[in-house]
């Protein structure tokens, strides 16, 4: 028997672990929310039609089959509404992880850099935030960004502005608010890589006649590709997908994708609307990581 | 096969502005350089000329600076004192990018995102040269080290052999008026050192290249360099040919670092024309010939090297060898180390001390070879000795 010998040894178990809880955790569930989405809206608990019931025999199954459509699918493509939720959430998901790769990139360079000792110094720095619940974070923010919050006074004592700056209940709150909550997933995959690389590299760059602008560009940033693709990946998938931010620091006159999904799921109580936007979502997402896999596995085939 | 390489055509180290020394003078002058990290002084004044053409060793053990006066040469540290002049040139300060000088990694330090071509052709695109004579040098090197047929491969998929010599390739790809070698020979087996050895020096011969070869490695600095440097603690110990140094080493510590030696400690007794009568603790009266620098009239010692020491079951008896075994001791073989070319035997000396005496073994069949225990003569001539301040 197959099964026997696949379980015959804890290795063969640990190989096929990762697969058992993907399938329990992230298949199933995927399941269900697609099948939700194929459904119709209803005013009944659960809140879309049909259902299945397995015990109601094979034709009533049959029935419920026949029932479902794609009709959610059209209605996503055709009112803009949604067209534009997904664009804004891919909008600032990309200019949120182009902001956070231009200052988490120095910083992961800087930490490498440091002598050992203060490297661990550093890292606890980067990871200390996390001792504090994000909710209570993004309510910090709130207190800093307010009218009269601590920016707006420093801006004021240092004369830079006159009068109080409008920041909350707009996009550059929620940068703020985006940048800084993901910039550790940003920094620690960068300074990984840059860490692990030999410092002879960059000597020998240098020796070669490289100014150091052109060691960084020519040998340090190529060899960091790894930690800006992980580092990258880490930071826009969530984000496109963020909810708690923009709901919170953002003006509420463009949602992104994840405020759409709650508006769907909580106010309309459309579940099948929800669900249909989630997969689409879902299927947005594949596509950077699929990109990622494939230059992953064109890179290691370079090298033979 | 280019044998001669054209070394007229202009590279951004000509274009530097950098003029070749005036003969007679040195290439590369280091003045009183100094450097420090914390309280350790790593280097300490160390001053030394270097001619061009030169195959230079710097050899001494791990910690003696070696590493970092080489690191100082190519400028990935700053001299906290002294003056480093390339053909007149004070660079101490200077970056790497700016120098006329390249380094061979110990590591080798390949770029590992570009392929052989490439990683060869980095210092030369640098330079500013057009594609084409880019590609002209690049072949001409890939030829120098023959690795034609690997251009498009990466370092990771070469051995460690191809890998050395991409790094040489690309070190001198640039036609440096110096290469630094940190260690160059210390990853490959020994048979491969060996090999690799003699091609280093037929390259340095032919390109007239200044080499400057940092080792710990006594006996590849011996077969490579033309002089050698050996330091200790940051200091410049002793600077001489191979043979000097071998044979005329000038502290206790050098004769013992370069090579094996029999030393006794002694006291100066009387001086007889050219020669000194020392007494031993270890090895009785010893007459030595008169040292080349004069030594103080208090506590000498006396270096031998093993293969100076002959062995006899009895004394010589001839007139010439009567006058040659001055200096005969007698003792008992403790010890025979077979090498297979020669052998080590180790005697305890009736006088106290045990001596090394290295014989060749001359003969396949050698039936008079000792054994332990037998009763020797171990003699040496007054010129074998080398007088040494205590």
């Amino acid at each position: 028997m197959s099964s026997r010998r696949i379980f015959a040894r804890p290795a063969r178990f640990a190989a096929i672990a990762p697969y058992l809880w993907m399938m329990l955790f992230f298949l199933v569930p995927f399941a269900f929310v697609l099948k939700i989405s194929l459904s119709q809206t209803a005013i009944a608990q659960p809140p879309y039609d049909p259902v299945f019931d397995l015990t109601a025999g094979w034709d009533a199954l049959k029935t419920a089959l026949a029932a479902l459509s794609i009709d959610n699918f059209r209605l996503l493509i055709s009112d803009d509404i949604y067209v534009f939720a997904y664009v804004r959430s891919l909008t600032v998901a990309v200019t949120a992880t182009a902001l956070l790769l231009l200052i988490g990139y120095p910083i992961a360079y800087g930490m490498a850099r440091l002598p050992k000792s203060w490297q661990a110094v550093a890292m606890v720095l980067v990871i200390v935030p996390f001792w504090t619940s994000f909710l209570i974070r993004i309510y910090a923010w709130i207190n800093i960004l307010q009218h009269d919050g601590l920016l707006n006074q420093i801006l004021l004592a240092l004369h830079l502005v006159s009068q109080p700056v409008v920041w909350l209940s707009t996009d550059s709150a929620m940068y703020i608010g985006i940048v800084y909550s993901y910039l550790p997933f940003m920094i620690l995959p960068l300074y990984a890589t840059l860490a692990k690389m030999e410092p002879a590299l960059e000597e020998a760059a240098g020796d070669l006649g490289a100014p150091p602008w052109q060691v960084f560009w020519l040998v340090t940033f190529p060899l960091s590709l790894p930690g800006v693709g992980a580092g990258v990946l880490l930071c826009f998938i969530p984000i496109v997908g963020e909810f708690v931010i923009p709901d919170l620091l953002a003006g509420s006159n463009a949602l992104m994708i994840g405020q759409t999904l709650w508006l769907e799921f909580f106010t309309n109580k459309d579940w099948p609307v929800a669900s249909a936007a989630a997969i689409v979502l879902l299927v947005v997402l594949l596509v950077p990581l699929l990109l990622y896999e494939r230059l992953q596995k064109r890179q290691l085939e370079q090298g033979r | 096969m280019t044998d001669e390489l054209p070394r007229t055509d202009v590279t951004a180290n000509a274009a530097a502005g950098d003029t070749p020394p005036a003969a007679g003078q040195p290439l590369l002058r280091i003045e009183g350089v100094a450097k420090t990290f914390g309280t350790f002084r790593a280097v300490d004044s160390v001053s030394l000329d270097i001619k061009a053409g030169e195959f230079f060793a710097l050899l001494g053990p791990s910690g003696c600076g070696k590493t970092t006066l080489l690191r100082m040469l190519a400028g990935f540290e700053a001299p906290d004192e002294g003056r480093i002049l390339l053909g007149g040139k004070d660079i101490a300060q200077a970056l790497p990018h700016q120098r006329p000088v390249n380094m061979m990694f110990q590591n080798y330090a390949l770029f590992p995102h570009l392929s052989v071509r490439d990683n060869i052709a980095f210092g030369l695109k640098r330079a500013g040269l057009v594609r084409a004579d880019i590609a002209t040098r690049v072949a001409e090197m890939v030829a120098l080290v023959k690795l034609e047929g690997l251009e498009k491969r990466k370092p990771d998929h070469l051995s460690g052999g191809q890998r050395q010599r991409v790094a040489l390739a690309r070190a001198l790809a640039r036609r440096p008026q110096l290469l630094l070698l940190d260690e160059p020979l210390a990853a490959l087996d020994k048979k491969l050192r060996e090999s690799t050895q003699a091609e280093l020096m037929e390259l340095q011969r032919r390109l007239g290249t200044t080499f400057i070869i940092v080792t710990h490695d006594q006996e590849e600095a011996m077969t490579m360099a033309s002089r050698i440097g050996v330091m200790k603690s940051g200091k410049l110990a002793q600077v001489a040919a191979p043979r000097e140094l071998y044979e005329a080493p000038r502290s206790r510590w050098i004769a013992e670092f370069v090579g094996d030696v029999n030393v006794f400690d002694g006291e100066f007794k009387l001086r007889d024309g050219h020669r000194l009568v020392i007494a031993t603790r270890d090895a009785g009266t010893l007459v030595t010939a008169e040292p080349r620098e004069p030594v103080g009239e208090t506590k000498l010692s006396v270096a031998i090297r093993p293969e100076k020491v002959k062995l006899s079951r009895r004394g010589p008896v001839s007139e010439a060898g009567r006058e040659m075994a001055i200096n005969s001791l007698d003792g008992v073989i403790a010890d025979i180390c077979y090498l297979g070319g020669t052998t080590t035997y180790k005697v305890k000396l009736d006088a106290g001390g045990t001596m090394q005496a290295s014989v060749v073994n001359s003969a396949r069949l050698d039936v008079d070879a000792y054994s332990v225990n037998q009763n020797v003569v171990a003699w040496f001539t007054p010129d074998d000795c080398v007088v040494l301040q205590s």
